[in-house]
């Protein structure tokens, strides 16, 4: 099934990725030993002028891998028709073993990518390139997920038979089966409700907080990672079921569908940029020591967090008005 | 944020006014980037209209066909068969249809004879002798309403039918090569006797019930083979996909080709380019606003030449009916229909192609770029 349009992008862009960084890595490694800003060596000035195709390659690689994930996520929706069972993106990416794992490690790298361009962004503001030596550190610890990513998705790829019957969703994210979807998808829908809310309000409380004050950034970046979790077992349990005003309906990928007028997009869409604003916000708060930095960092911290505050705000508010305007009703009061 | 905006506007100039000053140059490069947009779309669009059609046409037909096979073999509905079938829930209409094949040496072509069954959404009432005929066979044949035509039937009798009526041109993709006659008619032309059938059609109301029904019918019917409507279409589906990915794989070499070309075009930069960035340099820009300079030109032509080449393709594809991939996509036959497509754009499609030729691009020119950023002023302004 490798001769599809979108499968061969999408391994065209992984594998590009791959090998850029791969390519990157030797250089990174001298860059992260050798870095000395104070030296005036031929070295150094070699290595301040690798620095600028470094950051760029970089920068393209990281973005492509973000709009990656968009593109995996709406082909594995898009062949759904072509297995028998599939109804959306579930059946697809259970047609073998490795779908979900290269769903979910795109969604890893899509995070790493994310917070390493806000790093590098950080790093480019100042004069004397502080981070340097981290950035490239981080590119060596991220460079597995990639290349994993990238096996996942050709193991997944290469494996893919038309003529296997894969499970739909209704069977996967029932609340029967044994599974960690199917427990969050068993979740009550009132405490769900209240976890849900709950989460959303701190995440957007301590981003909010942030802003203004400019402290507990790293309780910014828990809370946004608690309210991403908490949103996807939200989806499962109760909005879906609202959306589709059907009490045993709890896929999270079929909201994604024309059939639904691609409501998922309105939720998942600011539900990641705010992950990823609020996780960047804990991840440079190290950095507001570095002298050159202790005016950049706050600055961009503080646009940030509001970028998390209104993410998540907004999410909320879709959520809700998702819930508002459906015709099922879970809760009886 | 506003003087964030303010300088790449004044980037954007600059870069516009510098593209503008080497014309030539950066014209065959814009050619030769829409024209590989202008190939890729062609087929994109082309597929995707397709696959759309078979979609739409798919939508009226029958959720299972049950044909009765004899030793491998499709044979003919017997009598009593349908009543074997009984009641099954969930199937709202059972009936037999009529229909074959009939080869007709003047046109060397085989006809697609049908009955149509009373009852049913597509019937129409055709007298005895008369024959109503599709677009295509009509053109072959140059039958009008009224005419008199002669088939030798396969019992060597001659049968003279009256063209009732032509088809109408919008329903050619489905009724290209039909004949539709009467079921009284068919069976004397053909020598089928009564209450012998072709096959058996079923409509399901619920769509998630088809399979269920299909193994019951599986069951009671071990001679038949079921032929269910979603396979129809998720057959179609991946034969229209992997013939894009086949043309789409073969046209690789020439974004290879274009990827080369632009990799050549980026780091052969002329004397002249060498003095602007050296001067530019010298003035005060840094690194990184070459960088950004260079960026906002690549991001231009791209942009540029997407949008030209995507629009040719889609006046190639919906204006001149693909004239360029036709034989490789559509496949043919004597009696193939005429079809107008019905123009779709589809975002993922875009999404698709955005990857297959702005990201390559991208990629080739990295490395030129940064050689080019890099330049030290004072050794371009000695040379």
């Amino acid at each position: 099934m490798l001769f599809q349009p979108a499968i061969i992008a999408l391994l065209l862009a992984s594998a590009v990725s791959v090998l850029m960084l791969a390519a990157a890595a030797p250089y990174a490694w001298q860059l992260a030993r050798h870095w000395d800003i104070a030296s005036g060596s031929e070295l150094q000035l070699r290595l301040e002028r690798r620095t600028y195709l470094l950051s760029t390659l970089l920068t393209f690689v990281f973005a492509t891998q973000l709009a990656s994930l968009l593109l995996f996520i709406f082909n594995a929706d898009k062949m759904a028709v072509m297995f028998v069972g599939a109804m959306c993106a579930v059946g697809t990416l259970n047609a073998n073993a490795w779908g979900f794992p290269a769903l979910f490690a795109q969604i890893a790298v899509f995070f790493m990518a994310a917070v390493w361009l806000v790093l590098n962004h950080v790093d480019t503001r100042a004069y004397d390139y502080p981070l340097v030596r981290t950035k490239y550190i981080l590119l060596m610890g991220i460079l597995p997920f990639v290349v994993l990513s990238f096996a996942l998705q050709l193991a997944y790829f290469l494996n893919l038979k038309a003529d296997i019957i894969t499970s739909c969703c209704g069977s996967l994210f029932s609340g029967d089966a044994q599974t960690l979807a199917a427990d969050a998808s068993a979740l009550p829908p009132q405490p769900a409700m209240l976890l849900f809310y709950g989460a959303l309000l701190l995440a957007v409380a301590a981003a909010i907080f942030h802003a203004r004050k400019l402290r507990a950034a790293y309780l910014v970046a828990a809370s946004s990672a608690a309210a991403f979790v908490v949103a996807l077992t939200g989806i499962l349990s109760f909005v879906s079921l609202y959306v589709y005003e059907h009490p045993h309906h709890h896929c999270p990928f079929c909201l994604l569908k024309p059939e639904y007028d691609y409501q998922g997009y309105w939720l998942y869409l600011p539900l990641f940029a705010a992950t990823a604003a609020g996780l960047s916000v804990g991840t440079i708060q190290p950095f507001a020591r570095v002298p050159s930095l202790a005016a950049i960092v706050p600055q961009i911290a503080r646009r940030l967090a509001w970028v998390a505050a209104l993410g998540f705000a907004l999410f909320a508010a879709v959520a809700t008005f998702m819930v508002a305007h459906s015709n099922l009703i879970l809760l009886k009061d | 944020m506003k003087t964030w905006i303010g300088k790449q506007q004044a980037l954007i100039d600059f870069t516009l006014s510098s593209l503008s000053r080497r014309k030539l140059k950066n014209f065959g490069l814009l050619l030769v980037y829409a024209l590989i947009v202008f190939l890729l779309a062609s087929v994109m669009l082309f597929t995707h209209a397709l696959r759309r059609e078979a979609a739409l046409v798919l939508k009226n037909t029958p959720e299972v066909i049950v044909q009765r096979m004899v030793a491998g073999r499709h044979d003919l509905i017997p009598p009593g068969y349908i009543e074997k079938l009984g009641r099954i829930r969930g199937v709202q209409h059972i009936e037999g249809r009529l229909w074959g094949y009939f080869y007709d040496p003047v046109v060397r072509a085989n006809y697609t004879f049908m009955a149509p069954t009373a009852g049913t959404i597509n019937e129409i009432q055709i007298a005895d002798s008369e024959i109503v005929i599709g677009a295509a066979v009509a053109r072959e044949r140059g039958l009008e309403h009224g005419n008199l035509i002669s088939f030798r039937s396969y019992t060597g009798k001659l049968f003279v039918f009256t063209v009732a009526s032509v088809l109408p041109h919008d329903a050619e993709l489905v009724s290209a090569d039909l004949v539709l006659l009467n079921p009284a008619d068919y069976r004397a032309f053909f020598g089928i006797p009564a209450d012998h059938y072709t096959d058996i059609a079923l409509s399901v109301a619920n769509p998630q019930e088809v399979r269920n029904i299909a193994a019951k019918l599986s069951e009671t019917l071990p001679d038949a083979r079921l032929i269910l409507r979603e396979e129809v279409l998720r057959t179609y589906e991946s034969i229209f996909n992997w013939r894009e990915g086949i043309v789409l794989v073969l046209l690789s070499g020439s974004i290879l080709a274009f990827a080369i070309f632009a990799w050549e075009k980026a780091s052969g930069l002329s004397a002249e380019e060498k003095r602007e960035i050296g001067i530019l340099k010298a003035i005060g820009w840094e690194t990184g606003d070459v960088l950004k300079m260079k960026f906002w030109e690549g991001a231009l032509v791209s942009l540029t030449a997407f949008l030209l080449g995507y629009v040719a393709a889609y006046w190639h594809v919906f204006h001149f009916s693909t004239a360029l991939f036709e034989p490789v996509l559509k496949g043919w036959s004597v009696l193939y229909p005429r079809f107008e497509l019905v123009p779709v754009v589809d975002g993922f499609q875009v999404a698709t192609l955005f990857f297959f030729t702005v990201f390559p691009y991208t990629v080739a020119t990295i490395v030129p770029i940064w050689r080019a950023a890099i330049t030290d002023p004072d050794a371009v302004m000695r040379g």
